[in-house]
């Protein structure tokens, strides 16, 4: 039987992956990858407690998230290209143009 | 009469016209006769409005015409602390008084003209539009002068015949002489119209108007200032300050005869015939006011009678031509005077008529004289001019014949009614008026005589060519003569000389127009004692009397006795008196003459003789007794010493004082500048430093990585959440 202890835990597994490979990784491209893992993560979060409470609404959250995933993936792809255009590299350490 | 506006406004209309465009398009002759027309125009509607105003019942003769409102109603304060409605109106005001004024500005000023159009024939094209310009304007000036009902409207005409008169004076402005004749007049009369702007402004501080009747009216209700110096007799004073500058009176007379410098035509009509009347005019106008302040009328009399003396002294050793008239005319203004100082105020102002009429002959002739010469003004180099120009010579005759008084021509009537009234009035006055007859007799004649008597002295001509010298046309010569006379070429542009000749008929016309109305104009004077009915005398009373019968009570009893005290002490003296006077004054004038003839027609030598026997008093006449020169000892190098002096405070103290306050300034400053850069900096950079060197350690967090920052955000979500965890 799957409990949502299991959903949990998968979610959980993924989503410190994910938050790992956002700190660790140095390509953006990798970085992204990461984010999406984190928002999968929550995901499943949602639907799973979606099924054990019997309300639709947790996955009508989910296909939102998916939604939103996928226009954030465009933007963040976008400005990956510009910078890869100017800077001839994906490298995040290159990107510190914030600091003082 | 509503449309005796237009009379001044015409001679306006001219002058603008000539001003605007006549100096830059007209020709000469257009510009003579858009004056002519104009000056015509004037005279036109003048004799229409007398007409009118002979045709009203006597005491019905004063006519008010307002036009516009020029200074609309401001509250101010009289004297007395009452605050009247101070209004004035474009006012103008018709009678007796100005009714001949007018006659006499617009007749003789439309002679004067037609003669200008010929006598200024000469000068450049331009010059002559601006001078027909200048002379309408001062016609347009005078005029307002005479018809304003109110001190203020006459103000303006005051000042406006000053400005005319120096304009004109300074005509040939480059001449040096000329223009600063133009500005000594101008200066003169400035000091005069002190005088009177001073009187009207107590005018108003007493009675709270400025209108000429009403100031009349409520004068005539003040006591007579017989024994004391009060307000009345400071205003009368002050007004004949304004005469004395405006009629060329002791001590403000030296300006006329240096204006002399203007052009012929100028000193006719301006310096002889009507401006310098002004003064006269204008006592008359305050008849009322002069005859409630005896000892004004005395001071008036006294400075005319004077005058009359200094002047005609003068006037006895002068060889300019046109200074002999100048110092004459300032003399027969001085009679003028003395006759309003006497009370005789119709006499004065009927002089004031008859000498306007044989004064701009006498100049006019004498204009042509000078035209005739070339532009010599020296009697000693003239002398038998008669046969050469004859229509010249007889009306100046009859000119001079009638300014020595000889019967019965204009100014025998006038003079004989002043000399009468002086008579009576004061015997010292009288004797000096009779010795200053006698003296007007004999310069009189001295000038005709040296001018058209005797053998011709002046510079020869080659007449060569063009037959007798007398025969030849005024303009005939001129275009083809290439040989004449360099020495005596005109001093003001006169083309090639030939000679002395008559002048051409624009300036004959005049002079015998001129001439008609020096033996006519008397006709209207004639006193009663020889049969006459003084008509001029019965026609003026109105106009030097209070016209208020409502007005009752001492005060109106007293003007109108003060007004009519001499007529009354007149019919006290028996008509044979007036009689024995009048033989007396004719026989002096004959003895004046018969002195000259016999000092300058046949023995010529004499006055030479005179002149070295008594050449101390002859230098001083001649020198016109120093008084130029006093007044350039005193005031004039006085005015030059308290500017040199007002100069030195001005650089010294007041430059001292702006430029400390400058160095003053840059020195604060400097400190101000100081502690800016010091103190108030110095904050501000303690400020930026404190922050910086703070903020040293803090900005090493901004790594820009945003990695770093999520880090940082796990440890703090890590931190809550273990604190929500294990510190419940």
């Amino acid at each position: 039987m799957i409990t949502p202890t299991h959903y949990m835990l998968l979610s959980a597994a993924l989503f410190i992956i994910g938050v790992i490979g956002v700190m660790v990784r140095r390509n953006i491209i990798i970085i992204f990858m990461s984010i999406e893992l984190i928002l999968n993560a929550v995901n499943i979060n949602l639907v799973a407690f979606s099924n054990q409470l019997h309300d639709v609404v947790g996955q009508v959250f989910a296909v939102f998230v998916i939604a939103v995933a996928a226009a954030e993936a465009a933007v963040g792809l976008g400005i990956i290209l510009a910078f890869y255009r100017n800077k001839e590299s994906v490298n995040i350490d290159e990107m510190n143009l914030m600091r003082w | 009469m509503r449309y005796i506006w237009l009379i001044p406004l015409l001679p306006g209309i001219g002058a603008a016209i000539n001003g605007l465009l006549g100096i830059r398009y007209f020709s000469r002759k257009t510009a003579g006769i858009v004056a002519c027309t104009m000056m015509a125009a004037a005279l036109g509607v003048s004799v229409m409005a007398f007409w009118q105003l002979l045709g009203l019942p006597a005491d019905a003769r004063g006519v008010d015409v307002v036009v516009a409102q020029w200074i609309p109603s401001i509250p101010l304060a009289t004297h007395n602390g009452v605050v009247g409605m101070f209004q004035v109106p474009w006012g103008f005001r018709l009678d007796p008084l100005s009714g001949m004024m007018i006659l006499v500005v617009t007749g003789i000023g439309t002679l004067i003209h037609v003669y200008s159009t010929a006598y200024m024939a000469d000068e450049p094209r331009g010059g002559v539009a601006r001078f027909f310009c200048y002379l309408n304007l001062f016609c347009f000036f005078m005029l307002m002068l005479v018809l304003g009902n109110n001190f203020l409207v006459m103000f303006v005409g005051w000042e406006g015949v000053g400005l005319c008169s120096y304009l004109l004076i300074g005509y040939w402005y480059e001449k040096k002489s000329a223009s600063d004749a133009g500005k000594k007049a101008f200066i003169t009369n400035r000091i005069g119209d002190w005088g009177f702007v001073l009187g009207v402004f107590l005018i108003y501080s007493t009675f709270g108007t400025l209108d000429f009747r009403a100031v009349q009216n409520a004068a005539a209700t003040m006591p007579v200032e017989a024994m004391h110096f009060g307000v009345l007799s400071f205003i009368c004073l002050f007004l004949f300050v304004g005469a004395t500058g405006k009629s060329a009176q002791i001590p403000l007379y030296v300006w006329l005869p240096d204006a002399m410098e203007g052009p012929t035509p100028v000193s006719a009509l301006i310096h002889a015939a009507t401006m310098v009347t002004a003064g006269v005019y204008m006592v008359g106008r305050n008849a009322v006011l002069f005859s409630h302040a005896p000892q004004v009328m005395m001071i008036v009399a006294i400075v005319g009678v004077l005058t009359a003396l200094m002047a005609a002294s003068i006037g006895l050793v002068q060889y300019d031509i046109k200074r002999v008239l100048a110092y004459s005319t300032v003399s027969q203004l001085g009679y003028m005077f003395t006759a309003m100082g006497v009370g005789a105020f119709s006499a004065g102002a009927f002089h004031l008529m008859t000498h306007a009429f044989f004064k701009a002959l006498l100049f006019l002739g004498s204009g042509s004289v000078i035209h005739a010469m070339g532009g010599e003004q020296d009697m000693r180099r003239m002398g038998g001019l008669k046969k050469y120009l004859p229509v010249t010579f007889a009306t100046m005759m009859i000119g001079t014949l009638a300014i020595a008084g000889i019967v019965p021509l204009a100014g025998f009537f006038s003079k004989d009614e002043i000399l009468f009234r002086a008579f009576v009035a004061n015997k010292a006055i009288w004797v000096v008026a009779v010795v200053t007859a006698l003296m007007t007799a004999f310069y009189m004649f001295r000038l005709m005589a040296m001018t058209f008597f005797g053998g011709y002295r002046g510079p020869a001509w080659d007449a060569a060519g063009h037959g007798a010298p007398a025969g030849h046309g005024h303009d005939a010569g001129h275009a083809q003569a290439d040989h004449h006379d360099a020495a005596h070429d005109a001093g003001h542009g006169h083309g090639p000389w030939h000679g002395p000749h008559e002048s051409p008929t624009p300036m004959t016309f005049p002079l015998m127009a001129l001439a008609v109305g020096a033996i006519v104009a008397g006709f209207v004077g004639i006193p009663a004692a020889i049969g006459g009915s003084n008509a001029i005398e019965k026609f003026l009373e109105p106009s030097f009397t209070a016209s208020a019968p409502a007005v009752a009570g001492e005060g109106e009893r007293a003007a109108a006795g003060e007004a009519g005290a001499a007529e009354h002490e007149t019919s006290h003296v028996s008509a044979n008196v007036e009689r024995g006077l009048m033989g007396f004054s004719l026989l002096v004038a004959i003895a004046g003459i018969l002195v000259a003839r016999k000092f300058y027609v046949t023995s010529p030598e004499i006055s030479d003789d005179l002149a070295e026997q008594w050449a101390g008093p002859h230098r001083v006449l001649s020198n016109k007794y120093y008084v130029d020169e006093l007044y350039d000892a005193t005031v004039v190098s006085g005015t030059f010493g308290a500017g040199t002096g007002l100069w030195a405070v001005d650089r010294n103290v007041v430059d001292g004082v702006v430029n400390g306050s400058g160095w003053i300034t840059i020195i604060s400053a400097w400190f101000s500048g100081l502690t800016d850069r010091i103190v108030v900096d110095g904050l501000v950079n303690l400020v930026g430093r404190i922050c910086e060197e703070g903020s040293f350690w803090f900005r090493k967090l901004q790594t820009g990585l945003v990695q770093n920052y999520a880090l940082l955000m796990l440890f703090g979500v890590f931190a809550f959440v273990s604190i929500y965890l294990f510190m419940r």
